[in-house]
């Protein structure tokens, strides 16, 4: 008899069961930058929720006599002959605006904005990219074909001026009517939330797109596999198909595309808002201190910087992230 | 050629794949013709083999007579029931019973699923026995392709391809089946491994009374496990037979060459044997040469050839052939 015995003592008895997902997760856990950027972006989210436990004041606290307190230390980042005019007051400890308002207050209170825009954004874009490329790709033929074009017209329309004009059309009806009826609802509930809510359906329309064409593409692709095969074979059907060999398959690269896209989010939220379409005063966003801060530029810049610099080490942490998981992802590291 | 004991008969199939073009509408603007009216059965508890050279319809057979494909015209009947007019639910029960084992091991199983949920799988859609008693199954077949029960919380990467191959064919025995698509099962895998898996296969046909198409490309490990034996050319069956009586009878010019190239043990024959090298490459399924589709590369071509499509005409008893002139392909080939 040829055939090989039980394999009893092949090597593999020895090593614990692993899965591509622990697999993936071990190699970017090796990854020192991804690592890092991981630790601050988990950081950053503590802040954020924490936000009200973390300051002693509120956001919108003004202190008129303060306005724009820097502490003595401070000194070192003002334009020069600064010491003549600055009006030194330690009760902020990272200075304060021109209101008067603790600025790190503020920083950390925007985290909460561009935070919450990364992670709505990114759900938003991968539920819609994921449930519109699937059935567009499963679907093939001329269903695909006419699913696509759509996607090219809407990646063609420069969705960023639709956006504004939208934008300075809601900001325009809410700053006149409480609102009635469901359009005003909708208002309302948007004021609510600080003028959240637009920004997240504006930044999940324009991002979905990206994310159904990598969705359909990979299913494209995984669809011919055998392993497909097989499960038709068996008699499997197109629920189960999408969902247990499909959609466990392509996730990786739609996650990985998802993290490198959510700078992007947070990037689009601060332009809007420093245009003054964004967040409503007083809601703290990074744009909308970047913008007030831009006006005293040149005699307080620390009021610039400490939002931007806060805008910037997200944003990178992101990248840096975004790289880990791709490289974490890739299929051609498998066995490594 | 409908025997009483056959168990699949293919009467005709053809499958076209379609070629379009156009952005928004779509045109059809031809067709790769990768089977084109192949007609054979396959005998209850037998071994067919289907050889021919690389993109001339094999897999796409097996994957038609399976309705994994849709076929484009023709009938395929398992067991006298016709599979090519069966509704969802009927084609459910049937695949219950026709079973298919790949050719690559990488693609052939999913890479996010364990060992266990792969071979269960099939226990899974069916409904199938009680979550222990699917367990229990599962370690049976392990068993049977000769794997450790305690790899069934593995995932296939952890696994060589010769493992893999018989993981595949497991999944492929969960539901008992009668009949299996060996879709070149070994092609992929080391010489030293594929005779293992190939002894497992014959072996398992002995315990469980399969039948198979086995698909390949070797042909001295097809004249090993088959009882027949169909030759493919471009979409088309050339020559079916008896394996002994193709190799020592051979007719059609195509599996002439063919088998010229498979070394025979007799060394005073071996030392005699003439090698015929074709020339030119295989035509695209998508424009088939007209009459006889060899015609292009057959060393004794005639002009007929180019016009008439020869029948597949049963030329002694159970030994089909396609070619006009298969005394003349005896005399000047061998
Ligand atoms: N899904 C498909 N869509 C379009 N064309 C296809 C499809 N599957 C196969 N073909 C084409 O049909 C022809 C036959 O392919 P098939 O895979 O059946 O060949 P094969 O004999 O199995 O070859 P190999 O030995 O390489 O596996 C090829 O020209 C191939 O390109
Ligand atoms: S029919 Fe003609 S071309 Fe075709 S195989 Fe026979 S001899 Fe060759
Ligand atoms: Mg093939």
């Amino acid at each position: 008899m040829a055939v090989a015995d039980l394999e009893l003592n092949s090597s593999i008895t020895q090593q614990k069961e692993r899965s591509l997902w622990q697999k993936s997760m071990d190699r970017l856990l090796r990854n020192k930058l991804a690592v890092i950027s991981g630790i601050f972006i988990i950081l950053m989210v503590l802040v954020a929720v924490f936000a009200k436990q973390l300051t002693p004041y509120t956001y919108a606290e003004q202190d008129l006599i303060a306005n724009n307190a820097i502490p003595k230390w401070m000194l070192f980042i003002m334009p020069e002959g600064a010491e003549n005019y600055a009006n030194f007051s330690d009760k902020f400890p990272l200075a304060a605006d021109h209101l008067g308002r603790d600025l790190l207050t503020r920083t950390i209170f925007g985290a909460r904005v561009s935070l919450t825009i990364a992670f709505a954004g990114s759900l938003v874009s991968l539920l819609i990219g994921i449930v519109y490329g699937m059935i567009s790709g499963y679907a093939g033929g001329r269903v695909d074909n006419l699913m696509m074009r759509v996607v090219d017209f809407l990646w063609a329309f420069p969705f960023l001026i639709v956006v504004i004009l939208l934008q300075t059309y809601f900001k325009a009806i809410a700053s006149r009517s409480g609102g009635e009826g469901m359009g005003g609802a909708f208002i309302n509930l948007n004021n609510q939330m600080g003028g959240l809510l637009f920004l997240f359906i504006a930044i999940g329309l324009i991002n979905w797109l990206g994310m159904a064409r990598i969705a359909r593409g990979q299913v494209l692709s995984y669809k011919q596999m055998e392993f497909v095969e097989a499960a038709h074979a068996l008699g499997a059907n197109d629920t189960r198909i999408m969902f247990k060999h499909l959609l466990p398959n392509i996730l990786g690269p739609l996650i990985v595309a998802e993290t490198m896209a959510i700078p992007g989010y947070i990037f689009t939220e601060a332009f809007l808002s420093f245009i003054g379409l964004g967040v409503n005063a007083p809601t703290p966003s990074w744009g909308i201190m970047i913008q007030e801060g831009v006006q005293a530029l040149r005699s307080y810049p620390n009021q610039v910087l400490l939002p931007a610099i806060a805008l910037s080490l997200t944003t990178l942490a992101f990248n840096f992230l975004g790289d880990g998981l791709r490289d974490a992802f890739d299929p051609r590291q498998i066995d490594k | 050629m409908a025997e009483n004991n056959s168990l699949v008969r293919v009467e005709k199939l053809v499958k076209h794949f379609p070629i379009t073009q156009g952005v928004i509408i779509q045109r059809q603007v031809g067709a790769v013709k990768a089977v084109d009216g192949i007609s054979f059965d396959i005998k209850h508890g037998e071994t067919l083999g289907l050889v021919g050279e690389s993109g001339c319809g094999k897999s796409t057979t097996g994957r038609t007579i399976l309705q994994l494909h849709e076929p484009t015209a023709g009938k395929v009947y398992y067991d006298g029931e016709d599979l090519t007019t069966m509704g969802e639910s009927d084609l459910r029960r049937l695949r219950r019973e026709m079973q298919i084992i790949f050719q690559d091991p990488y693609a052939s199983l999913n890479p996010r699923m364990t060992i266990g949920d792969i071979i269960g799988e099939p226990l899974d859609i069916h409904k199938i026995g009680t979550a222990k008693e699917r367990l229990e199954r599962v370690q049976e077949l392990l068993n049977l392709v000769r794997l450790n029960p305690f790899f069934i919380k593995r995932y296939p990467h952890e696994f060589s391809g010769g493992q893999r191959q018989r993981i595949g064919v497991a999944r492929a025995l969960a539901l008992n089946p009668n009949f299996i698509v060996c879709d070149e099962p070994i092609s992929a895998l080391d010489v030293s491994v594929q005779a293992q898996v190939v002894n497992l296969l014959e072996e398992l046909q002995e315990k469980f009374d399969l039948t198979y198409l086995f698909i390949a490309h070797d042909l001295s490990m097809v004249r090993h496990i088959s009882d027949r034996i169909a030759v493919m050319y471009l979409g088309k069956l050339v020559e079916l037979a008896d394996k002994d009586e193709l190799f020592y009878n051979k007719m059609h010019p195509y599996a002439i060459a063919l088998l010229s190239a498979v070394p025979i043990p007799d060394p005073v024959k071996e030392r005699q044997r003439k090698r015929i090298i074709l020339e030119g490459d295989v035509p695209s399924p998508a424009k088939p040469p007209s009459g006889c589709r060899f015609h292009t590369r057959c060393p004794i071509a005639q002009d007929i050839c180019k016009v008439e499509d020869p029948p597949f005409e049963e030329k002694t008893p159970g030994h089909w052939v396609a070619c006009h002139f298969t005394k003349k392909a005896q005399e000047e080939m061998l």
